[in-house]
């Protein structure tokens, strides 16, 4: 269903080995995998299904052991430590299950932080984190810290700090994960509007079959390996 | 649980932790050591030069200056002086005479050994009597000067740290030449670093037949003092200024000595300030990282009370740790470490040991101690007020 | 520079302890201006001494005189240029705690050999016409307890000279107050009249402590000094020339191992201080192994990071190294606490350059562990220690 021109992410064939002392742990064997632009796809599986290990392969975090992984038709598993770093500034935005936002920064220099790396002014970075923070409706605590927040608005400000270098792809580890329900719902929508009005590419990690049903398709892994395509 | 043991089982909890923080454990016990090591070493120097000034003087001995001089060297007695204050009462009679002995004091320059640059070294000319009136001479190598003769003996302070000062070798003092016959002690007192010679050899040397600058003297007792200084004092035919020699050291050494311990005292000071900031981070930043386990303590039943005195515990077992180690490595490398400096008064040379006494140890260890509790009472403080709920969260 | 915010965040993230750290690299820095302070204090005179001038004096010891007749003799010494004398006289002015150095001096040679000293015109003028006249240096004059002026008539005593005859003290005119062209020159020195001396005393007439002689600009030292010592060898009186340096250098020792050690001790202290200080900045990152993860998720290069980190810990080096430096430095233009030991204390301009140096030195040696542990850090892995 998927034509080379429309698919975002190409996995193939990829295999991810950790070692542990003597002993060697196969976290992906083998694995093909095929997103199209546009796709809010959702990974599904038990802990230690390698689903944390393939978001982080796609967002150029860590490297396959055998295979290659493409994104937007680039190799980004040749690239250099260097390369990768800049790819992802451009073209990937991760979303955390704690947030991982800089308890020393303001809600707006969270966001801003990603622009650093550009050659934007500072009113300019100023605006578009402005505009981040309003498009995940947090105008009003632009300058409020971290642990101010409560963690459904520090999950939106990490929403908001993922795609304010307007990136290629979204990429979130169990962006519900740790927060209570109707807050995770909230989130859950905010991503769906991302991925329909805007056509922001998604793939989320996740366990909750409750957030899977929101996005577009869901793939289960398990024992490192795809399991079978969730019915539509 | 009572309390004691409520605080035992925290504080052994705590210190089993030191091994995953020993960075941090171990950059306190480094500071503390430091200031120790230094403070110990710095007053072990002022420690040693007053030292070597008070084994030199007692209650029972006296010196006698011309009135309105402040030291021997711009000092200046006669012959017919000299007498009168020998025949005074109160001085010692022996045998051989009063116990008194009018005495010549110059300075000479001589070569140091450890630099090769000349130093002003004191040369002593003596009465046969100086060597009772020291009381605690004693020859370690050679013999006695002869009277008469240009021979010399040489403290054996002056020996270690003066170039050519061997028992044997000649000395060469302008025109003249003469023999050093021996080394001698007296008890790590000041006249070690001096050299001896005879008065009257000394005085046709210097062109002074009659000039003497000073006169030592053996007492009765400590009491005899007063009747002896008020004999002289009452005397129209002298003007003099009579000191016992205890006083006279204290008095001479003060300047030199003040010195050193100002400026001890001042670095020990500014480090120790230095070395509390490290101890409070230190602490500081193993109560942050128990923050969990403390609040959880609390939780269970835990009272303030042993949480702080635990964290002090652990602070003071860290500072006693480096108090020692400071301690220990400054007596390893500073005590009897000869050396040599320059008594402001007489611009001559004293020669002495650092001293690391055991009073310097325990103001050491009572330094570090101090250190220890208040660098670990504001992290303690702190630790005990965590609001429990919001604590026990914390990653 | 956009990475300043961040960096400055950091820095805030645990006020207490940057604000301990900062103090005791501090204290670490101010005792450093201290210690070349006194280093500089001891070495003083070696630094001030002219190249050109040599210093006379009797070889048995500086306090031996010299007869007021080898001036002449020694200025007819082929090199020899100017010759000049002066003589210890160890003056008290009502207290001995008001010593201070103190020589009779030719009013007419000296300034010849010390054009170091200035003074102004007219005041040299009534100097010369003052028979009990005196000059004092600047900072002298300027000593609380003393606080002289041109025109005051003060009593010294001197337990070495005495008073003259049937006077309870030597009573000097202040005629002048001179001044210096060398920076760290020490200007705590009383000179009066030699011919007033010399007259007055009442022994030791005819004598003077040692001679200083300017040699001539082509001629060597060591052959000029050679040539005096020759002149007198075997007289009652010999002497010994050296250079200036050379006895100040001489003098220096004297106190020797004293200032060797104190150095030690200071050095020691130093880096005692900073060790424990650069633990706990490298403490301090290794605490923000997920925050510094994130950084390289979000796109930041291991380089800039790395970077980021370095700044961190220079900045904290430099501000409270220079600070450090800064306040030595002040306290002792202010007010010289030693100044009965060290008339001129001072942080000499090499040992601020010097800090500044080690103060961005600390920097990069406390970061460079950090920097290079956040560099080499497996971003998947810095997450991972989260969840």
């Amino acid at each position: 269903m998927s034509t080379a021109d429309s698919s975002l992410v190409r996995i193939r064939d990829v295999t991810k080995t950790f070692h542990r002392g003597s002993e060697d742990i196969h976290v992906l064997s083998s694995l093909d995998l095929t997103v199209a632009k546009g796709e809010f796809l959702a990974l599904m599986g038990p802990s230690g299904s390698g689903k944390s290990t393939l978001l982080n392969l796609i967002g150029g975090l860590d490297r396959p052991t055998h295979g290659s992984v493409e994104i937007g038709g680039q190799r980004i598993d040749q690239l250099t430590e260097r390369d990768l770093a800049a790819w992802r500034a451009e073209h990937v935005g991760f979303v955390f299950q704690f947030y991982n936002l800089m308890p020393v920064l303001t809600a707006e220099r969270n966001v801003e932080l990603p622009l650093l790396l550009t050659h934007l002014s500072k009113s300019q970075r100023r605006q578009h984190a402005g505009n981040a923070l309003k498009a995940v409706g947090l105008s009003h605590r632009l300058k409020h810290y971290p642990r101010t927040l409560s963690g459904g608005e520090q999950q939106r400000v990490g929403i908001a700090r993922a795609i304010v270098s307007d990136p290629t792809i979204l990429l979130c580890d169990e962006p519900t994960g740790d927060l209570d329900r109707k807050s995770g719902d909230e989130i859950l929508t905010l991503l769906q509007t991302l991925n329909q009005e805007q056509g922001k590419t998604i793939i989320m990690v996740t366990h909750d079959p409750h957030a899977s049903i929101r996005a577009s398709r869901t793939v289960h892994l398990d024992k490192g390996q795809l399991a079978t395509t969730a019915p539509e | 649980m009572n309390w004691l043991s409520q605080i035992l089982s925290i504080a052994v909890f705590n210190l089993r932790s030191i091994p995953a923080r020993l960075g941090a454990a171990l950059s306190a016990v480094i500071g503390i050591a430091g200031v120790v090591a230094v403070l110990t070493g710095v007053l072990a120097i002022a420690a040693g030069f007053r030292k070597v000034m008070t084994v030199s003087g007692s209650e029972d001995t006296a010196i006698v200056l011309r009135a309105g001089s402040d030291n021997e060297m711009n000092s200046g007695l006669s012959r017919e002086e000299a007498r009168l204050i020998a025949e005074a009462p109160g001085v010692l009679r022996t045998a051989e005479g009063p116990a008194a002995s009018s005495e010549l004091f110059v300075i000479i320059d001589i070569p140091k050994r450890s630099t090769g640059t000349d130093a002003n070294v004191p040369l002593r000319g003596v009465s046969s009597a100086a060597y009772n009136v020291r009381g605690n001479m004693e020859m370690v190598q050679g013999r006695r000067f002869e009277a008469g003769k240009n021979e010399v003996i040489v403290g054996v302070g002056a020996a270690r740290a003066f170039r050519g000062l061997d028992a044997g070798s000649q000395l060469k003092i302008g025109p003249d030449t003469w023999t050093i016959t021996g080394i001698f002690t007296s008890g790590g007192g000041i006249a070690e670093s001096e050299i001896w010679t005879d008065a009257a050899v000394l005085q046709s040397a210097y062109k002074r037949p009659d000039g003497f600058q000073s006169v030592y003297v053996r007492l009765e007792s400590e009491a005899a003092f007063t009747g002896f200084k008020d004999a002289l004092t009452s005397n129209p035919q002298l003007q003099i200024k009579t000191t016992t020699l205890a006083e006279h050291y204290a008095e001479q050494s003060s300047g030199t000595s003040g010195f050193i311990t100002g400026i001890g005292i001042f670095i020990a000071v500014l480090m120790a300030f230095g070395a509390l900031f490290g101890a409070l981070n230190t602490m500081y930043s193993a109560v942050s990282a128990r923050t969990r386990e403390i609040a959880t303590l609390r939780a269970i039943g835990f009272g303030r009370g042993p949480v702080i005195v635990s964290v002090l515990v652990e602070s003071l077992i860290l500072a006693l740790a480096g108090g020692v180690l400071g301690a220990g490595l400054a007596w390893l490398a500073f005590d009897g470490y000869q050396a040599a400096t320059m008594n402001f008064q007489t611009f001559s040379q004293v020669t002495f040991a650092f001293a690391v006494t055991p009073a310097l140890l325990f103001t050491a260890i009572l330094t570090a101690s101090v250190l220890g509790l208040v660098g670990g009472l504001f992290p303690a403080i702190r630790a005990a007020r965590m609001p429990i709920a919001s604590a026990l969260r914390e990653v | 520079m956009k990475y300043l915010g961040l960096i400055w965040s950091n820095l805030k993230r645990k006020k207490l302890r940057t604000v301990l750290t900062l103090l005791s690299i501090f204290v670490a820095f101010l005792l450093f201006g201290f210690l070349f302070a006194i280093k500089d204090a001891f070495g003083a005179g070696v630094k001030m001494a002219d190249a050109d001038r040599l210093i006379v004096r009797h070889k048995v010891s500086f306090i031996q005189p010299l007869p007021v007749s080898y001036g002449a003799r020694i200025g007819q010494v082929p090199g020899v240029q100017d010759v000049t004398h002066l003589t210890w006289f160890g003056g008290i002015y009502q207290d001995p705690k008001n010593f201070f150095a103190s020589m009779p001096v030719d009013q007419d040679q000296f300034f010849v050999l010390y054009p170091e000293y200035t003074l102004p015109p007219d005041q040299l003028y009534h100097w010369k016409k003052t028979r009990n006249g005196a000059i004092v240096g600047r900072s002298l004059a300027d000593r609380k307890t003393l606080n002289w002026k041109v025109g005051d008539i003060v009593p010294i005593t001197s337990p070495i000279w005495g008073q003259p005859a049937n006077q309870p003290a030597w009573n000097f005119e202040i005629c002048g107050i001179f001044d210096t062209t060398k920076k760290s020159a020490d200007t705590s020195t009383l000179y009066f009249r030699y011919d007033y001396f010399d007259e007055a005393r009442t022994r030791g007439k005819g004598e003077v402590g040692w001679y200083t002689i300017r040699i001539a600009k082509n001629a060597a030292p060591e052959a000029v000094a050679k040539k005096i010592d020759e002149q007198f060898a075997n007289s009652p009186y010999e002497t010994k020339t050296e250079t200036e340096a050379a006895m100040m250098t001489g003098f220096a020792q004297q106190m020797g191992d004293i200032g060797a050690i104190l150095i030690a001790v200071l050095s020691a202290v130093f880096f005692t201080i900073l060790l424990v200080a650069g633990n706990t900045m490298s403490q301090s990152v290794r605490e923000r192994t997920e925050e510094i993860g994130v950084l390289k998720a979000i796109g930041f290069s291991g380089t800039l990071v790395l970077l980021l980190v370095l700044a961190e810990s220079c900045v904290i080096a430099l501000l409270a190294g220079l600070a450090g430096l800064g306040v030595a430095w002040m306290l002792l233009a202010i007010k010289n606490p030693v100044a009965q030991w060290f008339p001129v204390l001072q942080v000499p301009d090499e040992a601020m350059m010097l800090g500044a140096v080690l103060a961005l030195g600390l920097g990069i040696a406390t970061g460079v562990l950090p920097a290079c542990y956040a560099l080499r850090l497996r971003t998947a892995a810095a997450l991972r220690r989260n969840g």
